[in-house]
């Protein structure tokens, strides 16, 4: 992990340290193993395969969703 | 009576699709849905919770039920089709019932981009189910873009109204050259039984079963009505006429 970068998080902005997609789920304590979730950057998802090796850059905009009740 | 739905190569025994919100627990959603005998159930794509979640709904739904996430609440073709990309990714399906709202308060679809997503994403491989105003000609658009079924709406969203306009029902079913399932606007049994009856393929409900004062009861309730609708559909009813029909004989009367 390298220094603190800035992005938004589900429309937040937050300072992390993660360097990769998979590390800032660790960070924001999401299960990587969980079913359900999914991942998009700056607009497009990212493949729950690809987490690992995808980088983070300072402004990039993640949204973290999940399957939940709905009508 | 082996009857079953067909929507996208995949076969329903069950027409009834329900959502799983606003039940007042999930063991009265897996009683409802269990009750309902129902094959599909409907999801949402929502922002996790950094502070953490409860279990995940894809742990608590039986297997033998088929997911159909939706992009509740998007205002825009572009929402929508990242929400549906989502959706894809988050369960496994590239099923999707497509929701593009107009009006927040009315939560009637905006057609114009309805009309736009549902191409995008038939062409990015999506089996598209839009959720659409009860309009002849919009439901024929959504067909000829791609759609593998079309929902109109019986009367707004959470309304319990059942089915404003039969007439426009029917005429929508004896057109379309796809399903069509009655989405919202169903309060009770005999509005789903009317659906059957006009010729709709399926319906799907939610807030009439979830915030019944007994949900598992009402799933049984809609799943009989369904079932009712859908055999006296097939049946054939009689025609309506404007004066009696004596039936009984006419002849033999005693005293004449």
């Amino acid at each position: 992990m390298g220094q603190a970068l800035e992005i938004r998080v589900n429309g937040r902005r937050a300072p992390v340290a993660a360097a990769t997609i998979a590390e800032l789920l660790a960070e924001q304590a999401v299960e990587l193993g969980q079913r359900g979730i999914a991942v998009a950057l700056n607009g497009s998802v990212v493949p729950r395969s690809v987490w690992g090796e995808t980088a983070l850059s300072p402004g990039d905009s993640i949204e973290i969703v999940r399957a939940m009740q709905g009508g | 009576m082996s009857d079953p739905l067909v929507i996208a190569g995949r076969e329903f025994k069950s027409r009834l699709f329900l959502g799983t919100a606003g039940y007042p627990n999930r063991q009265v959603m897996l009683d409802a849905l269990a009750a309902s005998s129902t094959e599909m159930v409907t999801a949402s794509i929502r922002r996790i919770s950094l502070a953490g979640d409860d279990e995940s709904l894809l742990n608590l739904i039986p297997k033998h039920i088929q997911f159909l996430p939706n992009t509740a609440g998007c205002q825009t073709a572009r929402d929508a089709v990242l929400t549906a990309e989502l959706a894809r990714e988050a369960l496994g399906t590239n099923w999707i019932k497509l929701e593009v709202i107009g009006d927040r308060e009315l939560l009637y679809p905006d057609t114009e981009e309805l009309v736009r997503a549902t191409e995008t994403l038939v062409s990015k491989g999506f089996v598209v189910l839009p959720y659409c105003t009860e309009d002849p000609v919009v439901c024929r658009k959504l067909a000829d873009a791609g759609a593998v079924a079309v929902m109109p709406l019986g009367s707004p969203i959470g309304s319990g109204l059942g089915i404003c306009n039969q007439h426009v029902i029917e005429i929508i079913c004896a057109r379309s050259p796809v399903p069509v399932v009655l989405d919202a606007g169903i309060g009770t049994a005999s509005d789903a039984a009317i659906a059957m009856e006009l010729g709709c393929s399926a319906v799907l409900l939610n807030t009439a079963v979830s915030k019944a004062r007994n949900p598992v009861m009402m799933a049984t309730s809609m799943r009989a009505a369904v079932e009712a609708g859908r055999w006296s559909r097939l049946a054939g009813r009689i025609p309506k006429i404007a004066h009696a029909e004596p039936s009984s004989p006419q002849f033999g009367l005693v005293g004449t």
